[in-house]
């Protein structure tokens, strides 16, 4: 799954023309918005939930990534939703109903090309967009919170276009 | 007899922080060193007194170092092992002057003699030296002085500063400390030495705290560390269980707001030094970061993000009371008081990208400052008030800048992969940073601190025992 996501984003990227950043277009990566193939896309099919997994916990972390996807991805310094991270916040809202008990917190990520401080700022704006976005689709917000970790948590360690694009987050964590 | 045109005693400094009046006396208005951190019982540590001396002869020319100029040959001083050998610190001599020595190197501006260069029995007649002999060696500054134990049990250091061609003292001064402390009478003295023959005040009594770091880049460990400015006296503050940046210390170098996720939320804390206590600062809607104190230490500048805006507020520590400075759909933050406290400097991307503006203490006039290329973030006005700091991000790389208040003047000092939180001596003269660099294919990080100078030309690694980020520089200790 991992593996997918870095495979696509790489893909996307080419697309892309492997755009370098320019001027201003530094400080949380490379400016890449690619209508319907966000890096979110990776392997995650249009069904609304996945098939369920005997070995896994119905309503718990494991069973909201694997079936349904944990996380969206943003542009460069950006943190407007694109469609695949729609289409990943859509199933889960359709797995927050199926489970009114669960609690979440939507943490947001920064890539390192940014100032620290900034980062916290943009890892709360994409946080709220995620929540906003889930509200919206009649999910209470007393079930959801927010939080920033900037770009101190990077989710993989490389210093290149794909592992930045990667870091660019908001995954959504069952309380 | 005529008096030694000596610098002021360290205890007419200005207690930058009045204490208030059911508090008891503050120790920045006595005569006394800050306590060792590490013992916050111990009081008294260092007292003053003046050393005078008769003048051989008056003097025409005055030896004077200018701070500003750019391209001179650092002045040579011979800084001599201190005389005596008390009992209690029977190497202490030698290792005063080696202190002194590498505080004034560090400066750029001085450059010690080798005291494998020194002249035989060099400093063993710390009143009268030999001047001729130092002239021989073209030395223009020359630094004696006599350490000796006390029937109490502290050391008493004395030292004279003298012009070596004018063959006169420039100032004269005794400490009376415990043995244990004898690090920061060297920086008190390098002090002295750095502003008789600036002009300005010195730094080197001075500590960093910054963000020690551990671990993985995807699980990297942080702890609050403080240390000398030179690197000694290194400690930890926290444990690292939690995840802590960006400190920055109050006036008295007491206490320091950061940003720590105890609540797995960013939020601003303080931490007292002396006591070890931490507390959140304010009860807000949101995630609080950015932290400072202001000018007085009686309020905390820092970001509120609730939603999608990020403004900045002020908390009185003392009412409590909340003021917002702006209300904005954008991302205002890093904000940085100017030393008077009338205006603030921050960060905004209002205006599409990230650039620096300047306010009123009140959030009125808002005015941006930085036009050029790139991104500009993370303001800190020096303590002298004519410069502030920036991190730029222009094309894919990070750089340490200065820029006037008014937005001319700007000057790049150093440009890498990744550059970041800019601090300020407490003169105003020198900057560190923190440099981040990827190893190992980009898998890890090397990350360390930095200190340059304002025309960007000298730069020196701050050695810390793992890597090392968010560095603050404190005032001068009161």
């Amino acid at each position: 799954m991992r593996a997918a996501v870095v495979v696509l984003v790489g893909v996307a990227l080419v697309l892309a023309g492997c755009e370098t950043p320019g001027d201003d277009a530094s400080g949380d990566g490379p400016t890449t918005t690619i209508p319907g193939a966000g890096a979110d896309a990776g392997g995650l099919g249009r069904a609304p939930l996945g098939p369920v997994d005997a070995r896994v916990t119905p309503g718990s972390q494991a069973d909201l990534s694997s079936r349904v996807g944990d996380r969206v991805y943003f542009g460069f310094d950006r943190y407007d939703l694109t469609t695949a991270a729609r289409a990943t916040l859509d199933r889960q809202a359709a797995w927050l109903r199926q489970f009114p008990n669960v609690a979440v917190t939507i943490e947001g990520h920064c890539d390192e090309r940014g100032t620290r401080e900034y980062n916290i700022a943009l890892g709360h704006r994409r946080a709220t967009a995620v929540k906003s976005y889930l509200v919206a689709l009649g999910i209470p917000g007393s079930r959801i919170d927010t939080t920033s970790f900037g770009k101190e948590r990077p989710s993989v360690a490389g210093s290149d276009q794909a592992s930045w694009a990667e870091n660019r987050r908001a995954v959504t964590v069952v309380n | 007899m005529t008096p030694s045109p000596i610098s002021a005693p360290r205890c007419d400094r200005r207690p930058r922080r009045p204490a208030a009046p059911s508090s008891p006396p503050s120790r920045s208005r006595r005569c006394h060193g800050l306590a060792d951190p590490v013992a916050p019982i111990a009081v008294a540590l260092i007292t003053v007194a003046l050393v005078t001396v008769g003048l051989v002869r008056p003097v025409a020319a005055e030896l004077r170092i200018d701070v500003t100029r750019g391209q001179a040959e650092p002045v040579p001083i011979a800084i001599t092992g201190l005389a005596g050998a008390p009992p209690s610190a029977p190497a202490v001599g030698r290792r005063l002057a080696e202190v002194i020595s590498a505080d004034l190197e560090s400066s750029g501006l001085f450059a010690p003699l080798p005291p494998a260069r020194f002249p035989p029995e060099a400093g063993s007649r710390p009143d009268t030296p030999r001047f001729g002999d130092w002239v021989a060696l073209r030395q223009q500054a020359l630094v004696t002085g006599q350490v000796s134990g006390e029937p109490d049990g502290r050391l008493k250091v004395a030292f004279r500063l003298w012009d070596v061609f004018a063959e006169q003292q420039l100032t004269g001064l005794a400490y009376y400390t415990r043995p244990n402390n004898w690090r920061r009478v060297a920086h008190i003295i390098a002090d002295a030495v750095y502003a008789r023959l600036t002009g300005e005040p010195g730094y080197f009594d001075s500590r960093i705290v910054y963000i020690a770091e551990s671990g993985p880049p995807t699980n990297r460990v942080k702890r609050l560390a403080i240390m000398d400015q030179d690197g000694h006296n290194h400690r930890y503050l926290t444990d690292g269980r939690t995840l802590v940046l960006t400190p920055r210390f109050s006036p008295t170098a007491q206490e320091i707001t950061y940003l720590s996720f105890l609540t797995n939320k960013p939020r601003a804390y303080l931490f007292n030094i002396d006591t070890g206590r931490q507390e959140v600062l304010g009860d807000f809607p949101g995630i609080t970061f950015a932290p400072r104190f202001s000018p007085d230490g009686n309020k905390v500048i820092m970001s509120l993000a609730t939603g999608t805006h990020t403004n900045i507020y002020t908390l009185d520590l003392r009412t409590r009371v909340i003021v917002q400075l702006t209300d904005s759909p954008a991302i205002d933050t890093s904000p940085s008081y100017a030393p008077d406290g009338d205006r603030i400097a921050f960060e905004s991307d209002r205006g599409g990208t990230q650039q620096i503006y300047v306010m009123a203490a009140d959030g009125a006039s808002v005015r941006r400052i930085s036009f050029g290329d790139g991104r500009y973030a993370s303001p800190v006005w020096s303590p002298r008030g004519d410069l502030i700091a920036f991190t730029r991000i222009h094309r894919g790389r990070f750089s340490i800048g200065v820029i006037r208040p008014d937005g001319t003047g700007e000057r790049i000092l150093a440009e890498s992969f990744h550059v970041e939180g800019p601090t300020w001596a407490p003169n105003g003269r020198m900057l560190m940073f923190f440099r981040e660099t990827p190893i190992d294919g980009g898998l890890r990080r090397r990350a360390r601190l930095y200190v340059i100078d304002l025309e960007g030309r000298r730069e020196r690694e701050v050695v810390t025992p793992m890597d090392a980020s968010d560095p603050a520089w404190s005032p001068l200790i009161p």
